[in-house]
Formats: structure tokens, sequence, C-alpha cells
């Protein structure tokens, strides 16, 4: 996973996600129902206003009916003017070319609500003045006739009328909705809380119980509460849980059977080995004695007993790392004096090249270091080509010892297996040049010693010119305590 | 012609090691449990014990307890596994040495020379010799007639506790590292247990010290090995 799909899947976790839908249903219905009431109830007042200055106007103009003849004085005009006039609104009066008053009304009015007043309607608009909403109503004067009808007189009159208490109550009614809008915002966030706390809690619950489980906890279940679908999913972890600590336990107990089935039988081939043991020296003076077959047999009844001993010391060894009881004999080591011996005490020290700067003191088993350096020189002159070389390198803390031959070097298919039980690279080749545990035990040999929380290490690689490297890495002050035997 | 002792309940396993001791020129007695061992003690007197850990009735551990309680018969143990419990426990109940099975039987026959050196019975004894009385502290070495004193008492020692004081107390004030000991007293090839030394270390130390936790004439310098003195 990348950064950016790690922060976009955290982005959106279920706590986010739930408090996103939470917010979004709270602002979308607050939304529709305060601008659905905002827009009818601004609709209502300005329909309202709207009727009463019309109503207002009609009434007004009733009252100066009928009018003089026409065309009328330029004091009529300003008469009526002042008559349609209140607190409110002003009016303009228009007659031809003449405005009451001497104001020119032709700057608030729009030209086609004159447009519709010339053809003898009433008109009405709401227009915007600097800022301030005004309501324009106009009119014609109607002259009366003797037979009852009547008809437009040609005095156009205005009414300008400002909307600012309207726009106000307007301004609180949107200043409502926003309030509204910011406390249904709030109580939304804090029910998505509520609501993904009581989701999260169990989810969380179970997330790390499952991280137990993974960690090894077999025995980790939940408690289950409830009967909605967090709980079955809780019970349906438990019943998991629980069918794989059975199955876990049953493998493990299998698996501890067969160790202790190995280690039995290899304890008890011991007996009768020790017995052939003992007279293999009595066979070996003899053999050049014994004519023809005979001697044959008993030099290899001799040497094979030799090699089952080999072969039984090691599944004992095995069997002491599988079970945890193997345990370190710490001496403090000249490492370079004790590869040297360890080469001249198997006849290899002019055979080999050796880098063995001195001075480089390890606190190990000794033993276990000659079992792993042994293991590999053995292997490399049988396996590799000459010349084998073995390298010392010391760190602060740790040293490698690098075993390294001029052969064809490991087959990449063997190289993540030469350290198995019984792996044999080479089908064809013969038992009596190991027990097939020699790499293995070397492996855990070096695994056992340990220095704060890290093990020793052996590793196998190739050269870049070729030929097989075995580099082994062990501290310089091993731990007193004994490791857990190490399960491959 | 030296005389082994051999405790072994398996008959092939002890029937195989008395035929090659046999070959090799000892004398072997061999016997299948510890009580008949005791028992054979006493009507002969063998010049070392070869002793099978895993007993039935009385165990090799007992066996070892008791013979030390006798005397300084040499013992070297015959481990069946070389777990650490049974030959920390065998070396703590006095063996001189073990073997684990199967052994060959020049192996064993090479721990037997080696252990029949460390008596005085043996002149071909190798090691640093410097006849004479010396005197170091309250301890008295007589390396002629090979006995140990302390304030006039004798000390008894078995014969691998007072090769390994002689090998210690010959260079007082020197450092010997546990495997230049395994070499010089059990003639231990390279890579001997140097749990060897500590055990016997350990017996030696509860005889000749007044304070075995506080030695004063054999102390541990860490991380080399052990050293005599300085008093």
């Amino acid at each position: 996973m990348t950064p950016w799909n790690r922060a976009r899947a955290m982005a959106l976790g279920l706590r986010t996600r739930l408090l996103l839908a939470f917010a979004l249903l709270g602002v979308t219905t607050t939304a529709v129902v305060a601008s659905g009431s905002y827009f009818q109830a601004r609709t209502v007042i300005l329909q309202q206003a709207q009727d009463a200055a019309v109503a207002s106007l009609t009434d007004q103009l009733t009252k100066v009916y009928p009018i003089l003849g026409l065309p009328p004085s330029p004091e009529e005009l300003n008469v009526l003017a002042q008559r349609l006039s209140d607190r409110d609104s002003y009016a303009l009066v228009h007659y031809r070319d003449r405005w009451a008053s001497g104001v020119d009304g032709r700057e608030p009015l729009t030209p086609e609500l004159r447009k519709e007043v010339a053809g003898g309607q009433i008109a009405w608009q709401r227009v915007d003045r600097g800022g301030h909403p005004v309501l324009l109503i106009g009119t014609q004067l109607r002259i009366e006739r003797s037979d009852g009808t009547s008809v437009e007189s040609g005095v156009e009159v205005y009414s300008v009328r400002s909307l600012a208490s309207e726009q106000r109550s307007i301004d609180r009614l949107a200043t409502l909705a926003w309030v509204t809008g910011g406390l249904s915002l709030i109580l939304a966030v804090l029910l998505a809380l509520l609501a993904a706390r009581g989701v999260l809690r169990p989810v969380r619950e179970l997330g790390r119980a499952a991280r137990r489980l993974g960690e090894g906890d077999l025995s980790t279940r939940l408690t289950v509460r409830g009967v909605d679908e967090l709980a079955d999913v809780t019970r349906t972890f438990n019943d998991t849980a629980a069918t794989i600590e059975r199955q876990v336990g049953e493998l493990r107990r299998m698996e501890a059977d067969a160790r202790r089935f190995v280690a039995d039988v290899s304890h008890e081939l011991r007996t009768p080995l020790a017995a052939m043991t003992a007279v293999t020296d009595v066979l070996d003076e003899e053999a050049d004695r014994l004519p023809g077959d005979a001697g044959q047999a008993a030099r290899l009844v001799s040497q094979e007993t030799q090699s089952l001993t080999q072969l039984v010391n090691d599944l004992i060894e095995v069997s002491r790392f599988d079970s945890g009881t193997a345990r370190l004999a710490l001496d403090d080591v000249d490492v370079a004096a004790a590869v040297t011996a360890t080469l001249r005490l198997r006849g290899w020290t002019d055979r080999v090249r050796t880098e063995l700067p001195p001075g480089v003191v390890a606190r190990l088993d000794p033993r276990r270091l000659d079992v792993i350096v042994a293991n590999l020189v053995g292997n490399a002159f049988r396996h590799g080509a000459e010349p084998v070389s073995v390298r010392l390198r010391a760190e602060p803390e740790w040293f490698t010892i690098e075993v390294a031959d001029e052969g064809p070097g490991l087959d990449p298919e063997v190289l993540p297996h030469v350290f198995d039980r019984f792996y044999k690279a080479d089908t064809a080749r013969t038992r009596s040049e190991g027990s097939g545990l020699g790499l293995a035990i070397a492996w855990e040999n070096a695994r056992l010693h340990r220095h704060g929380g890290q093990s020793g290490s052996l590793v196998a690689s190739n050269a870049s010119r070729g030929g097989a490297v075995f580099t082994l890495r062990l501290p310089r002050t091993a731990a007193e305590t004994t490791a857990a035997g190490g399960v491959r | 012609m030296p005389q082994v002792l051999l405790i072994e309940d398996h008959q092939t396993v002890r029937d195989g090691l008395q035929l090659a001791l046999t070959r090799q020129g000892h004398t072997v007695d061999a016997v299948a449990t510890g009580e008949q061992g005791l028992e054979r003690m006493r009507a002969s007197a063998p010049d070392v014990v070869v002793l099978d850990l895993m007993l039935p009735g009385m165990d090799g551990f007992e066996v070892c307890r008791r013979i030390r309680q006798r005397g300084d018969l040499p013992i070297i143990m015959l481990t069946a596994r070389n777990d650490d419990m049974d030959v920390v426990a065998g070396l703590e109940a006095g063996a001189d040495d073990y073997v684990v099975k199967p052994v060959q039987a020049r192996v064993l026959e090479a721990r037997i020379r080696a252990v029949l050196r460390r008596t005085g019975g043996d002149s071909r004894r190798p090691g640093p010799e410097r006849p004479g009385l010396h005197q170091h502290g309250a301890l008295t070495i007589d390396r002629a007639a090979l006995v140990v004193s302390k304030g006039g008492v004798p000390v008894s020692l078995a014969p691998t506790e007072l090769r390994l004081l002689l090998e210690l107390a010959y260079t007082p004030g020197q450092v010997l590292s546990r495997q230049q000991l395994l070499e010089a007293v059990w003639e231990h090839g390279y890579l001997g247990d140097s749990r060897l030394v500590d055990a016997c270390v350990q017996r030696l130390r509860a005889k000749i010290e007044d304070e075995p936790s506080t030695p004063v004439f054999i102390q541990t310098v860490r991380g080399f090995g052990y050293r005599f003195g300085p008093l």
C-alpha cells in the first residue's frame, strides 16, 4: 500500500464516513427546509407589502376623484402628489411632459413600467435603488364621462415605496435559517459521533481481538453483546477462533508427538549402536587378517556403524534444538585460534587459505563453533572446489566468518533449501558423505547464539565470480540464556 | 595390568566394552547394577570405574557419590545422552571424566589411561614436577609424596583434583585458561568440555578453601580462566 493509498483509506475511515454522511444529511435537510420556508416567507411578505401598497394607492386615488378638467394645472399636479405621499412613500405625478413639484420621476422609473402605465394598466415592479429594495406602482387617473364610462386622463401617478422594513424581516428570516442550519449541523455531527462510537467500539474490539489472534494468542474471545449484525460477526469470530485453536492445538500435539517419536527412536537406537560401536575397533583390527569377503564385510559393518552413529547423534542434536533443550556452554575464545584448531584437528590446515586476524575474542560455545566451521569447510571440499578460503572479520559487537570455495556455486533453486533437513541438492549423492543434517545443525547452532534480541545467523550465497559463500555471523558476547528451539 | 570395573546395565553394551577393553590389555570386571558394583569393589580393588549413569535401581549419580565417600577411585561416566544436566550432575557427584555413548573402545581406553596417569600409580605421568615441600599460606603441597595438607591436617583429594591443584599451584599468580587445564590435566585435545574444569574446581574449593564462595587459593578470573593465588 502506497502512502497515498493509506492516507486515503484513513481519510475515509468508518468514523469519517459516518461523520460525513450524517453531516451531509443534516445540512441537506436543513438547507431544503430552511431555504424552502425562507423563500415562501419572503414571497408572502413581499406579496403582502405589494398588495397593501396597491390597495392603499387605489384607495387614495378614489379619494381625490374626480379630477378637474384637462389639462391639469401644475398646482393641481403638485397637490395631487402631496396628497398621495405619506411616511413610507412618495408620489410622482406626470402629465404629458410635466412632472409635479418639478421632480423628474424618470430616474427611478423603468421604461417597461411606464409603457404599461401609458397603456392604461395598473403596474408594479420591485427595483433595487442603491442597495435598497423599492416598490414602484403606477396607474393613470381616469375621467368619468357623463354616460358612466371612464377614459384615461393621461395623468400618470406613480408611488415609490421603500421596502426596507420588509427587507429587514426577510434578513432576519435568512439569519434564522443560517442559525438553524448551523445548529442542525452540530447536532448531526454529535449524533454521528454517538453512532460512530456505538458502531466503532465493537468494530475496534473486533480488530484488536483479530490482531491478538494473528499474533498467536489463540485463546482470544469476545463477549457477544446484543443481537445485531455486529453481534453475529463477533459470534462468528469466536467460533472461528475456537476452531483455529482446536486445530492448531491438534497440529502442535501431532508435531510434538512426531518429534518425540524421532527423539525416542534415536535414543532407542543408541543402545544397540553403543554395543556395535564398542567393537568396531575389534572389527577394524581383525579385518586385515580375515580372508577376502569376510574382511571386506567387517570393514563395511564398521564404517556403516560409524555413519549410523553420526546420523543418530545428529538426529538427537536436532531433536534437542526442536524441544528447546539445547544449551550453550559459553567460554571466552580467541576466534582465530579456535578456527585454526578446527582445521588442524581435521588435517585441513594446508588445504585452506585463511585470513584470520588475531585478537578477536568472543564469548561463545566453542564446540558449537567447531561444529559449524567444520561442517562449512567440509562441505566446501565435498561440493565445491579448492582452494577453499576462510575469512574472519570483526565488528564491535559481532564477528563474521566467511567460508568460500571456487566451485560452480549453488544452484539458485537449491539456495533457499540448503539449510533444510535431509535436503540433498544432488540426488545421486551417496549417503556416506553425511547425515544430511549437517547444515541444518550448523544453522541452528548459529541461531542459538543470541545477543541483544538478535540471533546469530548462517547465510548461503554465491560469490559474483562464482563459488558458494557461507557467511556465519555470531555475537562477540553471546547471552547466557538458552534460546527456544528453532522451528523451521 | 589395570583393573577396570565396568557398571553397565545393557548386556550387549557391557559385553562389547568388556570385549574391546580386554583386548586392549585391561582386566575387566563387568556388572549390571550399581549395587553389584559397590559390592564388587569390596571384594577386589579396581584401578578405575567406568560407570553408566542410567541404571536400574540405584542410579549412577548415587553410585558415584558412594564411591567418592569411600575414597579417591577414578570414575569415568558413561552417559547415554550428553544432556547438560546429566553431565553436570555427574561431575558434581564426583566423576573425573565422562564419555558419551556410543563410544569407540579406543576413545574410552584413552580416557582410562589419562585418568590412571593422574593417580600416583602411573610412572609415565607427565606435567610439571618440582619435587619437594611447597608452602602456600596454610596449604602445604608435598610434590614428592603427592600429599596436600592444610594447617597440618592432610586433605584427601581425588587424583584429578590433586593434578589440577598441582597444575595451578605450579605457577602461582598466573592465569591458566580452561582449555590449557583440560589439555594438561585431562589430556583432552582441543574442544574438551570446560565444565569438567569448573566442576573439579568446585570440588577442590570445597576441600581446601575456608570459604568456598570467596576462594583464596583458586580464584576465578572471569573471561580468562583460573589462577592460584596470589596469597
